[in-house]
């Protein structure tokens, strides 16, 4: 069959977010001919998303932020479960990652004398999170599409072809990472428009593909978070890192129905919004928990003081860590005092000026306005918790971004772990992005460098190419009436191919149902059973019609994605008899300092990379426990004694 | 407000060629076309090609033409129709279709690469930019653009008249020259580019009689006319007919 158009190149870049785009550059400035390759149009990508801002220690609003009070607040946020040289890099890095975004043509809010303003969020000490109203990630994603096309023209000039060094397959899938033994060869793509398949070689391949929101019913992520790099990884046979903890944003929108999940950001809570539930009462009062005692207000007279005078009072509980917050409304809908639609309120219209709030929160007003009828100026919003992020991802080396036991393989952004522990802060995704999407493609380069020579190279397998082809072909010669012969043979009965699409709304009612934010163990169990169940059914999952721009063949194949990397999630969830971050076990409701320093890695279990043998019931994934390197002192320096005692086992505290 | 069944005629086809399609199709409270295009594929005709992404008006991907007018489903209220009313979603009108609601916009990506970037000042460092919000806020305005290329699909200069399209820019990039025009830092000057004779000369600013069809589209209601291409125009013309300007340049450009 390898009659697949191939093309070469130094580094590919799977994904064209945030991580991807500024990997990309990276990449090309250091003299790798790079491809990027995405499933949406170029600039679509659901960083776009992104509401609230960039967090970087700039200090620009308050001088007294630096890199180290910005590294303290990520590993708390994260309860110390966090990668601490990843958070250490991202702190130091982010401030030059936002001041290089200006050189491009950002043009972010301005302080009063002309520099980057910077606003409050969950978990940050200082107002830290550089921004552009409330649409921080069109302006990233924007600036990063208009720094590659500057790049281009570049090249445009010096070599008559805009695409000679850089070039963006827009509305492209990988399906497989293809390999010449332990190392990366290249991707097998198709083309969404055509359904042409075509394979892109190179040694270098990173991958940036996001989350796996769209495996859960409730949520704010796009079509496209099918945990398409998670699995690709899988396959590949790089580990899975800490899968367990998926972050539920507090505030989605909740009505209506077709509008569920959809994003609220926490700039509404950042600058002065209130959540209350049906009684009027602002609970957050209640909820916040031992380890953040001293660090949040104690009344409402002091968290409303905190907005004007950061300096001697303490920030409103509203702006706890996005854990804490999504749990405590969960509470309070459970315990009946919930909004009409089954949310709490979220209030800004008491608390600021009308025309304040349509300049701050531009599009949060057109969003209520023109979805759901309600005026923000002038009632409160009811808001629920969304499937928003997931902190788990890749496993990587934090310097390199290089994915674990896969050379040639490198991974940034949502879909690489550990960065973020067991919960992310706001405003700390976007900066993560631009600062390992550029570290990432900084050593895929210079991987890539080592192996040009044509007998370094890493060939391309034919037989993984026809592989590929044959697995991505599957869903139109899915088993169904028409494919069992006509006699009375001994054939078995004849079985309908699989709707793609009632396959999906399944597994996103079981996960959303059983692996959600609050977890039991039996119910973990349930799940794994109905996802070895979608799992046997999927591989009869038929579509009609052909090849050219087919949405049905397409979420047929993204389905193996969502199934890989939701089976990881319960595992791991089932495994972790703990609660922490975004992992909330009601069967063992506190967070334990044992489990402190054990990291889950779940790999394929079939090690060639196939699925269809893999057994049933046992499922597709091993799991493991590791332990994870002890802090670095002098980063373990920067906490006070009495707030490590809450978080590090007794033995950690003596070494 | 209660379900019931509304009544779709939606474009099915490629570049071969296709007609309208009818659909009954079940509509619920709050929903958006979007919506009911998803249910169509979901229950109907899996298959049926569309283009979208955020389904919350920040991505500008599911631009189609609804009854006519050129819309984001993900942000069309099935409210604002009568239950009696027969929807009809077609493909963007000018742009080849690829295949039923989906279209290459392809030409808009062209046209980007043709603005020149924003250039760098010289000697000013990453962390050194200092500028006034009030100097930011007439470029952040463009920037708001989400590239749904609605305003692009309007544009009668383009609409139907496929010669013009090589020699304009169409708003969505006049409007980007004019972004960067206003850009306080931008050093496009001194480094020999005028951006406003480029808008006139080489992106087709004199095709626009300044309808203002651009804006009435626009979802992120950005005043395309008013604000970005009127100033453009004014200026352009200030350059180009004014003797003072034309001397200064000349002796800009020596100095280079």
């Amino acid at each position: 069959m390898s009659v697949v158009d191939r093309q070469e190149w130094d580094v590919v870049v799977v994904g064209a977010g945030g991580a991807g785009l500024r990997a990309a550059i990276e990449a090309r400035e250091r003299g790798a001919r790079t491809a990027v390759i995405c499933k949406s149009l170029f600039g679509k990508a659901h960083t776009v998303m992104a509401e609230g801002g960039i967090a970087a220690a700039m200090g620009n609003v308050n001088s007294g932020d630096n890199w180290e009070v910005h590294f303290r607040d990520t590993m708390r946020g994260g309860k110390f479960l966090n990668q601490w040289r990843m958070a250490e890099l991202h702190a130091r890095e982010a401030p030059d990652r936002v001041w290089e975004l200006e050189t491009w043509g950002a043009l972010f809010d301005r302080t009063k004398d002309g520099r980057i303003s910077q606003r409050n969020f969950g978990g940050h000490e200082y107002p830290r999170l550089a921004h552009v109203g409330d649409r921080t990630g069109l302006e990233l994603i924007r600036t990063l599409q208009q720094k590659i096309v500057s790049l281009q023209q570049e090249d445009m000039k010096e070599t008559g072809d805009y695409e000679s060094r850089l070039k963006v397959y827009q509305e492209c899938t990988v399906t497989r990472v293809l390999k010449d033994g332990e190392r990366v060869s290249g991707v097998f793509c198709y083309e969404r428009e055509s359904g042409r398949f075509f394979t892109l070689e190179a040694p270098s391949v990173v991958i940036a593909t996001g989350g796996i929101g769209k495996s859960f019913k409730v949520t704010s992520n796009s079509w496209e978070y099918t945990g398409d790099g998670h699995a690709l990884a899988l396959l590949a046979g790089a580990p899975l890192l800490n899968m367990e903890f998926v972050q539920f944003h507090p505030t989605g929108m909740v009505w209506p129905p077709s509008v569920k999940g959809i994003l609220v950001t926490e700039s509404v809570r950042g600058d002065g919004g209130v959540l209350r539930n049906s009684e009027g009462k602002r609970f957050m009062f209640d909820y916040i928990p031992d380890v953040f005692k001293e660090k949040y207000a104690q009344s409402e007279e002091e968290g409303d003081r905190w907005y004007e005078d950061p300096d001697h009072n303490r920030r409103p509980p509203e702006l706890l860590p996005r854990d804490e917050v999504a749990r405590a409304i969960n509470s309070e809908v459970k315990a009946g005092r919930g909004s009409p639609h089954g949310g709490v309120f979220l209030d800004v219209s008491t608390r600021m000026p009308a025309e304040v709030i349509r300049r701050r929160l531009p599009s949060m007003y057109h969003q209520f306005k023109e979805l759901a009828d309600v005026d923000i100026t002038a009632e409160a919003m009811e808001v629920g918790p969304t499937c928003h992020y997931v902190m788990g991802g890749i496993a990587v080396d934090s310097d390199t971004a290089a994915a674990r036991g896969v050379p040639g393989l490198f991974a940034a952004g949502e879909v690489a772990g550990g960065m973020h522990g067991s919960n992310r802060l706001g405003g700390n995704s976007l900066s993560d992005l631009l600062v390992f999407g550029r570290r990432a493609g900084w050593h895929a380069a210079e991987y890539a460098a080592g192996l040009t020579g044509k007998s370094t190279r890493p060939p391309v397998d034919d037989a993984q190419v026809d592989a590929a082809a044959a697995e991505a072909l599957r869903p139109f010669s899915a088993e169904g009436p028409d494919s069992v012969p006509a006699a009375n043979t001994a054939a078995p009965a004849a079985r309908p191919p699989e709707n793609p699409y009632t396959l999906h709304q399944e597994l996103q009612q079981a996960m959303n149902d059983l692996v959600g934010i609050i977890r039991r163990e039996a119910e973990m169990e349930a799940a794994l059973e109905k996802l070895a169940e979608l799992r046997v059914r999927a591989r009869r999952a038929g579509v009609e019609g052909h090849r050219q721009f087919n949405p049905g063949w397409h979420l047929a194949l993204d389905l193996r994605n969502m199934l890989l990397v939701s089976e990881c999630v319960a595992r791991a969830a089932l495994e972790r008899e703990e609660s922490r971050g975004g992992h909330t076990r009601e069967d063992h409701p506190a967070m334990e300092r044992s489990w402190r320093r054990i990291n889950l890695l779940c790999r394929l279990a079939d090690p060639t990379g196939g699925l269809a043998a893999t057994d049933p019931v046992a499922g597709q994934i091993d799991l493991v426990n590791e332990t994870t390197p002890p802090v670095r002192p002098d980063l373990l320096a920067l906490f006070e004694k009495e707030e490590l005692v809450k978080y590090l086992a007794e033995e950690e505290l003596y070494e | 407000m209660s379900s019931y069944e509304a009544r779709f005629k939606v474009w099915r086809g490629d570049v071969g060629g296709g007609g309208l399609e009818d659909f009954g199709v079940e509509v619920n409270e709050g929903e958006v076309v979007l919506d009911i295009i998803h249910r169509l594929q979901a229950t109907q005709a899996p298959d049926l090609a569309v283009r979208w992404n955020c389904k919350a008006g920040k991505c500008g991907s599911c631009s189609a033409e609804i009854n006519g007018r050129p819309r984001l489903m993900c942000m069309t209220r099935m409210s604002v129709f009568s239950r009696e009313e027969t929807i009809t979603v077609t493909p963007l009108r000018a742009f080849p279709v690829v295949r039923d609601l989906v279209t290459d916009v392809g030409f808009n990506y062209d046209k980007a690469r043709q603005v020149p970037a924003f250039v760098p000042p010289a000697g000013v460092g990453p962390g050194e930019y200092r500028m006034m919000q009030e100097d930011v806020d007439r470029p952040q305005e463009f920037r708001k653009c989400i590239e749904c290329f609605l305003c692009q699909d309007t544009c009668h200069v383009v609409r139907d008249h496929e010669e013009n399209k090589p020699a304009f820019a169409g708003p969505r990039f006049l409007m980007r020259v004019a972004e960067l025009d206003m850009h306080p830092l931008d050093a496009a000057a001194e480094s020999g580019l005028d951006r406003k004779a480029t808008a006139q000369d080489e992106h087709g600013l004199g095709y626009c009689n300044i309808t203002k069809c651009c804006t009435e589209v626009c979802p992120e209601g950005i005043k395309i006319t008013d604000n970005a291409l009127i100033p453009l125009k004014e200026r352009a013309v200030d350059r180009k007919y004014d003797p003072l300007v034309w001397l200064g340049s000349k002796i800009g450009r020596r100095r280079t």
